[in-house]
């Protein structure tokens, strides 16, 4: 840890909002180590009572793609039309489909 | 890091309150390590189904009518390698590993959809799997997305977003057959009468008869039961094979006002003679998964050789 460094590392906070809903992220805390960062995240992000459960996972170790790369790393999903259900002719009238 | 220390009946209240009051069972939770098994059991199942069902479509695909539907059986199938992995994923979330799932698989422990181990026998077969298999499946899998455990659920409704086109893609399929030869309409009536009992197998034997669903049900794996489940496909099936002009075998109007269908008796013997492994193809979709796995050898041992040299550099 250098001088400017008395902040702890960067963990990215994952909050559950309801029950059974996947974790989304909403941001990140500093922190010294695991049991300080759920704390600070608790502390910043759910005052109001939105979380029913917590991620906070180390900012290193999240690999990211960016926007920028994204025109070449995603597929085309344009030339690929035929991955959604309304591409298909089906006769008029059907139902439950 | 953060539990409360607390006894194993407490624990056990604690649960069932959770199960009572809907609210989903996350991986780090405490729960009963039958609730636990039967989980591994019906997740791993339902992913070596999405696997293993790859095999009948990937038949077709160098023979498929055309290169537009060629791409969409191409896509279709690639959709089931997805599910496939994203339930692999779920069940790992429980402390099984993905190579005791296959290695199960292989040794004959763990099963999958009893349908799959039907041959597909010729173009119409693909219009009817996607209709009626994965019609069935859709069925099973939208109650599913209410399931207790919180990765499956959420597993779930994904899978049934992406769903929707499959079943589409194979009515099409259908339809377009329909308007053809007669030689077509024929073709695509065989493909319904073969497809359609092993279609209705795969929500499995009668309430009275199937061994875990009680369980199932109580813990809110399952949350509708077989037989309510297989009665709801039928119901939804019926009317759509009317409009193609085809005729779903041996039903019988059972509510005239409200239209409401009934099967006629599944032949229990054949489903268990398929489910314990001497169907037509379960030899074949076993030897071909082992030696697809066994052909992908080499590149795990070059994926953990270099992820060793990475650590140790
Ligand atoms: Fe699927
Ligand atoms: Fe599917």
């Amino acid at each position: 840890m250098n001088k400017e460094d008395n902040q702890g590392q960067l963990w990215e906070v994952f909050l559950q909002t309801k029950p059974g809903m996947a974790f989304k992220h909403v941001g990140s805390v500093h922190a010294f180590d695991k049991e300080l960062a759920v704390q600070n995240a608790r502390d910043l992000y759910t005052r109001r009572g939105e979380g029913t459960g917590l991620w906070v996972v180390s900012s290193e170790e999240i690999v990211a793609v960016t926007i920028n790369e994204a025109e070449y790393f995603f597929e085309p999903i344009d030339k690929k039309i035929y991955r959604h259900p309304t591409f298909y002719n089906l006769p008029e009238g059907v139902k439950n489909m | 890091m953060l539990t409360k220390e607390l006894s194993e009946d407490q624990l056990l209240a604690e649960f069932d309150l959770k199960i009572a009051s809907d609210i989903k069972i996350e991986p780090r939770d405490w729960m009963p390590e039958e609730y636990r098994n039967q989980l591994i059991r019906q997740i791993s199942q339902h992913a070596h189904s999405e696997i293993i069902g790859m095999q009948p479509e990937g038949n077709w695909l160098n023979r498929a009518p055309s290169l537009r539907s060629k791409k969409i059986l191409m896509a279709k199938i690639q959709d089931e390698a997805g599910h496939g992995l994203y339930l692999y994923s779920a069940a790992e979330t429980l402390g099984i590993s993905r190579e005791q799932m296959i290695a199960a698989l292989h040794a004959g422990k763990a099963k999958y959809a009893s349908v799959f181990n039907y041959p597909s026998l010729n173009w119409a077969d693909m219009g009817a799997i996607g209709w009626l298999v994965d019609g069935a499946a859709i069925t099973n899998q939208v109650s599913l997305q209410r399931t207790s455990y919180g990765p499956y659920a959420r597993a779930m409704v994904r899978i049934c977003k992406e769903e929707s086109f499959h079943q589409r893609q194979g009515y099409e399929i259908m339809w377009r057959m329909m308007q053809g030869t007669e030689d077509q309409k024929r073709m695509a009536q065989d493909a319904l009468n073969r497809w359609w009992y092993p279609a209705l197998m795969m929500f499995g034997p009668h309430d009275a008869d199937s061994a875990h669903s009680s369980k199932s049900m109580k813990w809110k794996i399952k949350r509708e039961s077989n037989d309510h489940l297989r009665a709801k496909f039928v119901n939804k099936s019926i009317p759509q094979a009317e409009l193609l002009g085809l005729k779903v075998p041996d039903v019988k109007l059972i509510d005239e006002a409200s239209g409401i269908y009934e099967h006629t008796a599944i032949n229990w013997e054949e489903f268990w003679t398929v489910v314990n492994g001497n169907g037509p193809c379960n030899k074949q979709r076993i030897e071909h998964h082992i030696k697809a796995h066994e052909d992908g050898e080499w590149v795990r041992k070059t994926a953990i050789a270099a992820d060793l040299k990475h650590h140790t550099n």
